[in-house]
């Protein structure tokens, strides 16, 4: 059975998801192999090399490939399923952006953002926001995987010994889609679908500005700080902060959600966190329903305490 | 220019879904259906990029049952032109749903096409670069803002990193995300008028599309449920929790 993992890296490293790809395909067994696409990105593949369990890279450098448009990836990607049983990425922007074209090419369906490996053909994926779960069984002769990062164990960044093959590339497809600009948020906190403490916002907090009195707990946490959809649309924060559905997908060891009431939309995206706290005003609201501990309060007033208790923590 | 809006029927966001007992699927009788809200973003997009005069005829098009005719009518009643029903029973997979798309945009020669980025029943999130991959046409996924340059579009596209914005030519698909408008609300008059707007009805062979599902659903199942917390009187007594009893801080 050969694996193909398909690496998500920005050209100087890779994305912590790819290890986490790489875990879900050291759990179906089989050489694995690691493509890895852009441009001048030779530290990328030996980093690559370095990862445990991958058996071979595969490094194509071309200027076509530098910001990993599906309309070039896809065909590259296709080309290198010679003998291979199964392709994977992670189920983040990147991989739901690729993935389907591969899929599409290949004549094949796709596996969505699978939460576990039943076999080499059987997976389970959540379906409506998480409320129901689905076992799924391909019959198609290459599986297309997309895998929940959250759900398989990253693998050691360290410690492969892989060999490096460089690929003959092709030239790209001239103007058909072609990158601007990435406008990125500078923050020095950790990512958010990695962090091990997360603090979410929704739309209690009234304004962007509000949200300070979450950063500077999350200063003293070392914590990423999320959102709900409500404050995403309503401008206090970025795109980017969004958990849930068809946001981000979070699981980290402490989930404190404030001012936040708790759709399904919402707890899609945080519910398999280990701990998890609410604080509200509203003693009705659902998030309370999944919370491992519970305030009723208003944020104004519990978030600059919570501020001041930390400080006084060793 | 001619947009094609592929679109789906779906469980309303608003229900609670249930899980059938036999593990079948969820109970979808007796429960609200509604368009899948990125499709109606999607319906949306489409009538603004007509009202400012960039594009004359929205086709909307969907794949299943009989029943589907009530959202291509609410489509219809938003602004679109004209509607295509997929007549089919089967729960078709995304890859045969993008198949029939491209027979449909083969028949139709549309400049562009506009989807919702995932349904809220099957979260796939998979048509829309299918599609385009089948037709060998640019795909911008997960648009928050669409505008017309002199030989395409320029998309800002919502990506784990932030705002990622791409130019490309049409004809391309475009998959909708959240903030890219807010759907309007139908007035009377227009669901009367869309009553009178065509609605053709063909079936997979019709197109020449073979729809058998190539991934078997063995079982539909609950997730785990969480059980209840606590709640805490006080802020200090969350911190204490926090810190002696979940070891989290």
């Amino acid at each position: 059975m050969g694996i193909l993992v398909i690496a998500e890296h920005d050209n100087h490293v890779i994305r912590a998801a790819t290890l986490n790809a790489v875990g879900a395909a050291t759990r179906l067994g089989g050489d694995i192999t690691l493509l890895v696409a852009g441009s001048n990105c030779k530290a990328v593949a030996d980093a690559g090399a370095a990862i445990a369990g991958i058996s071979k890279v595969l490094h194509a450098d071309a200027p076509h490939y530098e910001h990993g448009l599906a309309e070039e990836l896809a065909p590259l990607v296709v080309s290198c399923c010679n003998g291979i049983s199964h392709v994977l990425a992670p189920a983040n922007t990147f991989g739901k952006n690729l993935m389907p074209r591969v899929a599409a090419l290949l004549d094949v369906g796709m596996i969505a953002d699978i939460v576990s490996i039943e076999s080499a053909d059987t997976f389970v994926r959540p379906i409506y926001a998480g409320n129901a779960l689905a076992t799924v069984r391909s019959n198609d002769a290459i599986k297309v995987i997309s895998a929940r990062t959250t759900n398989f164990d990253a693998a050691a960044a360290e410690g492969g010994t892989a060999a490096v093959e460089t690929l003959r590339t092709t030239p790209g497809l001239a103007g058909l889609s072609d990158f601007v600009i990435l406008e990125s948020p500078e923050s020095e906190r950790p990512e958010l679908t990695s962090a091990k403490v997360v603090l979410s916002g929704g739309r209690g907090f009234g304004s962007g500005d509000n949200f300070r009195l979450l950063e500077e707990i999350a200063d003293k946490l070392g914590a990423a700080i999320g959102a709900s959809r409500a404050a995403v649309d309503a401008g206090y924060v970025p795109n980017d902060y969004q958990v849930g559905q068809t946001g981000k997908v979070v699981a980290p060891d402490l989930y404190v959600a404030v001012g936040i009431s708790g759709a399904i939309q919402h707890l899609a995206g945080m519910k398999e966190s280990k701990v998890i706290v609410a604080i509200n005003k509203d003693e009705e609201a659902p998030i309370f329903e999944i919370a491992d501990y519970g305030l009723v309060a208003d944020l104004f007033q519990a978030l600059p305490e919570l501020s001041a208790a930390l400080d006084q923590l060793d | 220019m001619k947009i094609l809006i592929p679109i789906k029927r779906v469980v309303d966001y608003n229900v609670r879904v249930r899980v059938k007992k036999d593990g079948s699927g969820v109970e979808t009788a007796n429960v609200k259906m509604s368009m899948n809200p990125f499709c109606e973003i999607a319906v949306e997009e489409a009538v603004r990029i007509t009202e400012a005069g960039k594009a004359d005829e929205i086709v909307v098009v969907t794949v299943g049952s009989r029943q589907c005719q009530d959202i291509l009518r609410t489509a219809l009643a938003m602004g679109a032109d004209r509607a295509i029903l997929v007549e089919t029973d089967v729960a078709v997979q995304p890859l045969a749903i993008a198949k029939l798309l491209k027979a449909t945009v083969e028949q139709e020669e549309p400049g562009l096409v506009i989807t919702g980025k995932q349904a809220i029943d099957d979260d796939n999130n998979q048509t829309g670069q299918m599609l385009s991959a089948l037709l060998g046409w640019p795909q911008a996924t997960f648009a928050s803002k669409i505008e017309f340059t002199d030989d395409g579009l320029r998309v800002a596209r919502e990506v784990d990193d932030g705002l990622e914005t791409i130019n490309i030519n049409l004809p391309a698909v475009v998959t909708t995300d959240l903030r890219l408008n807010e759907p309007r609300y139908v007035k009377l008059p227009n669901i009367m008028k869309a009553k009178k707007k065509p609605l053709d009805v063909v079936t997979p062979d019709d197109l020449g599309v073979d729809v058998t599902p190539s991934i078997e659903v063995l079982n539909v199942a609950e997730p785990p449920v969480r059980s209840a917390g606590v709640m805490v009187a006080d802020v200090q007594e969350l911190v204490d929790r926090l810190r002696n009893e979940a070891k989290v801080i």
